[in-house]
């Protein structure tokens, strides 16, 4: 199968017959950039993605920056990230659950990884439009995360790396964690690809609505996915079953509360509604649940999905009034309207009396302060169970509007042990010689529980060049 | 001036769709100035499609890099929506009003006017010049062109539609600044106007962001910029060798033809290859672009404009090579007739592009010295 594009579109490239060096199980930042890695040591390489060309990229498409260390003001990156306050940032959020020695192999890796990225044609820019708070610590793709892809897809095509895509594997060979071939179907038929060294770059299940079940209960019902539809955790799977050791929570994943009305799947950023702060989110009792004010919504954002995956039928309503408008980035899909609260009640089909109620008690609580959005400041209520600690103002000008959230998933964590060679770990407690892993597949060595934005981009970008490099060198030994 | 007519309502509700998925998005803004102004914005009125429409140069950066684009359920395609809407603002803001139609059928429209003007000025001269001077050679001696058309006829013919086209483009720039909402008063300011001037004539947002677009395909390159400098330029050097050659004719009194090495020549030959070459490469990577990138219908408009510049920059090469060659009245007589359907179908064509463009990066350049919204982090 010859050339690798029809016109626009990047068409499959290789040969079922060959005996692969280097077999990359997925097609996204991390396994191009261990496709990148290993063949400029002499591998032959073969990406494996499942996707059809036009969402080739897992979620890295979704994808926008990387979270980078730097000692002094870099290129797009102002001011200085130190490895120590990296790792503290990490340390936070996980709760501990993280292995420091990866994660520092990480830290230090992003210090460097963008010049590298860069010779195969990632480009950066500034922070974007609305995201200040992270132009210190997070290096953003020009283009976004699709852009970035789209790079790497042509680097690996300048440099041979064949691809074979819509692809899926369906089925893993090992001799005690020794890999010898995975079965695919393509196009309706099913091939045996041997390969020397195989790297699992698969992502995780988030798209397996069977397995979020078992893992969530019938609440991962109302769950809609943000990222892409291929991630179905087969090879995630594959490995569990032939011996590898788990690591993570399959309860534990990047989950923030979207707009309710977007698609099951790959909605991705665009999907996110970010006036939370602003006003009350309420049930479909229309009863508050949690503090609105807690902190600054970047640093909140990412425990909402969970919460509102807790509240009965996994949908909330997030209700602001006319003082709001304007104040926070637009959603992509328009609010419900009303010129009282009752029409709002209405709209949402919640009890108008109860929304009312719920509204009157928060007002009545609300003490009087200076609001101001970009501090922590002095607005907060006095005596309400649940409180909101800050920027709380009364409800009272029409017109009123909502935004229906629901839990949007966008990568879980569970996933496969790695040593530091990127080898995976089998139950015996020993790596592989063969099977690496890089990516959202072991992203839970890492980041074993909440979200630091950027990181899954670090991860995958230090596994998918150490994964690719020690392929290599485990062909050439 | 009547008001102008509305855009297609479809295409305004298509396109606050796509805007407010961009808006909500903003990973393309490095690329050129239609994100940022879209981040401006919470809303987009007609008036602001058209103007978004007006700073996109088609050149499908953002469409390659696009996490929604088809067959995603979202649909997108910013550049093929912004393309329609753009050819809807040249209809929209086109004067005089009865000739707005013209934008839909340009190809025909620009073919029809070449055959007329090629019939009439044949017939001109049939009727005018003794058949014996249109069959022999003139030697530069006998004054050449001039031998065959009267300097006057020339002037007074081109200068008329030259004013002609002055006046309809400005009415189109006077209408769609109007649809902008931005002060008068803030003309006087001459920053904003050499920011925009000095964008247009880099094409600064032909360049995806700094290392080309993906335009003809994902691969970015600078080559359509490259070519379009060709172009431009060319056409500019052409306008120069004409403008030149008036300052010699009415202030020093030197009548054409002029000699090889002179200023006029010079300049209208280098025009002239910059003319030959621009729109051939324009055509080329046309020819090889995304099919997704194009519009609905432009009605032909990019074809005929190419191909007319192309037939105009040709035409005078040949009459240049041909000037004391027994063909050169007939040659003569085709140069100008190709050059006034070129001048005549600048208001109803292509040509109109570089006037909105303007407007619009002058409008770009003006709102972003207000400060942006305030919003509070994603």
């Amino acid at each position: 199968m010859n050339g690798s594009r029809n016109g626009w579109v990047a068409v499959s490239t290789w040969d079922p017959s060959r005996i692969y060096d280097v077999l990359v199980l997925g097609g996204g930042n991390a396994a191009l950039c261990a496709a990148l890695s290993a063949r400029p040591a002499g591998c032959s390489v073969l990406i494996v993605e499942s996707s059809p060309a036009h969402f080739r990229g897992g979620n890295s498409r979704h994808t926008r920056n990387l979270r980078c260390m730097h000692d002094a003001p870099a290129d797009v990156l102002t001011d200085t990230y130190s490895e120590g306050e990296y790792w503290e940032d990490l340390l936070k959020v996980t709760g501990g659950r993280t292995n420091e020695r990866l994660a520092r192999m990480t830290i230090r890796h992003t210090a460097t990884c963008r010049a590298w990225m860069a010779t195969h044609g990632v480009r950066f820019q500034p922070s974007l439009g609305g995201t200040l708070h992270v132009s210190r610590t997070n290096a953003f793709f020009l283009g976004g995360g699709k852009a970035l892809i789209n790079a790497y897809y042509r680097a690996a095509e300048a440099m041979d790396v064949h691809v074979a895509y819509d692809t899926e594997v369906v089925q893993l060979n090992l001799d005690n964690g020794v890999f010898r071939s995975a079965l695919v179907v393509s196009g309706g038929e099913t091939h045996e690809i041997r390969a020397k060294t195989v790297i699992a770059c698969a992502g995780g299940f988030e798209s397996n609505l069977e397995w979020l079940k078992e893992a969530w209960g019938p609440v991962a019902d109302n769950f809609l996915i943000r990222g892409t539809p291929f991630n179905t955790g087969r090879v995630l799977k594959a490995l569990q079953e032939q011996g590898a050791t788990s690591i993570g929570d399959p309860t534990q994943g990047h989950c923030v509360a979207i707009d309710a009305r977007s698609p099951k799947f790959d909605g991705g950023i665009c999907t996110r509604v970010d006036c939370v702060s602003l006003g009350i989110v309420v049930n479909e009792h229309a009863e508050r649940f949690y503090d609105e004010g807690e902190d600054f919504w970047p640093k909140r954002y990412a425990i909402w999905g969970r919460l509102v995956a807790g509240q009965p039928n996994q949908i909330a309503y997030s209700i602001i009034d006319a003082k709001s408008i304007g104040k926070f980035m637009p959603p992509v899909y328009p609010p419900y309207r009303g010129e009282t609260l009752a029409d709002i009640a209405q709209a949402l089909g919640i009890d108008a009396d109860r929304l009312q109620r719920t509204v009157a008690t928060f007002n009545s609580a609300v003490s009087a302060g200076t609001f101001d959005h970009t501090v922590l400041d002095d607005c907060h209520t006095e005596g309400l169970a649940p409180p909101k600690t800050h920027w709380a103002r009364c409800i009272d000008t029409p017109p009123y509007f909502a935004y229906p959230l629901r839990p949007g998933l966008t990568f879980t964590y569970l996933g496969v042990e790695i040593d530091e060679c990127a080898r995976v770990v089998f139950e015996d407690g020993k790596p592989s010689r063969n099977v690496f892993a890089a990516g959202e597949i072991m992203a839970g060595n890492v980041l074993g529980e909440g979200y630091l934005a950027g990181i899954g981009m670090s991860i995958g970008t230090t596994f998918g060049r150490i994964a690719g490099e020690e392929a290599a060198r485990h062909v050439r030994a | 001036m009547s008001a102008p007519r509305g855009l297609p309502v479809v295409l305004v509700a298509e396109g606050q769709r796509m805007a407010s998925i961009c808006n909500a998005c903003r990973y393309c803004e490095g690329y050129c100035a239609v994100f940022p102004a879209i981040e401006r914005r919470l809303s987009f009125a007609e008036g602001d499609l058209g103007y978004l429409a007006n700073l996109c140069h088609n050149c499908g950066s953002c469409y390659s890099a696009c996490q929604y684009a088809p067959p995603h359920e979202f649909a997108l395609n910013l550049p093929r929506l912004l393309a329609d809407v753009r050819i809807a603002t040249y209809e929209k803001y086109a004067w005089p009003d009865a000739l707005a139609r013209l934008l839909r059928q340009s190809g025909v429209v620009t073919s029809v006017v070449l055959v007329a003007c090629v019939l009439v000025l044949v017939a001109a001269m049939m009727i005018f010049v003794d058949p014996p001077v249109l069959l022999r050679a003139h030697a530069d001696a006998d004054g050449a062109f001039y031998a065959v058309i009267p300097h006057r006829a020339m002037a007074w013919s081109f200068g008329a539609v030259f004013a002609f086209v002055i006046v309809a483009l400005g009415v189109g720039a006077v209408r769609f600044w109007r649809d902008t909402d931005e002060r008068v008063r803030d003309l006087a300011n001459p920053v904003p106007w050499g920011q925009s001037i000095a964008d247009a004539l880099k094409l600064k947002y032909l360049g995806g962001g700094g290392e080309g677009c993906t335009y003809p395909d994902d691969r970015p390159s600078h080559a359509r910029r490259w070519f379009h400098h060709f172009t431009f330029y060319g056409f500019m050097l052409c306008f120069a060798a004409t403008s030149v050659a008036t300052v010699y004719h009415y202030a020093l009194g030197w009548s054409a033809p002029y000699p090889f090495w002179s200023a006029p020549v010079l300049l209208g030959t280098a025009g002239g290859l910059g003319l030959v070459i621009g729109p051939l490469g324009l055509l080329w990577l046309r020819g090889r672009r995304d099919p997704a990138l194009a519009p609905s219908d432009d009605g032909g408009m990019d074809i005929a404009f190419l191909l007319l510049l192309l037939m105009a920059a040709a035409s005078g090469l040949a009459l240049l090579a041909m000037r004391e060659m027994a063909g050169m009245p007939i040659v003569l007589v085709l140069h100008l007739a190709i050059v006034m359907a070129l001048f005549l179908t600048v208001p109803y064509g292509k040509g109109v592009h570089g006037v909105y463009r303007l407007v619009a990066l002058l409008r770009y350049h003006l709102e972003r010295r207000r400060p942006l919204p305030e919003l509070g982090s994603e």
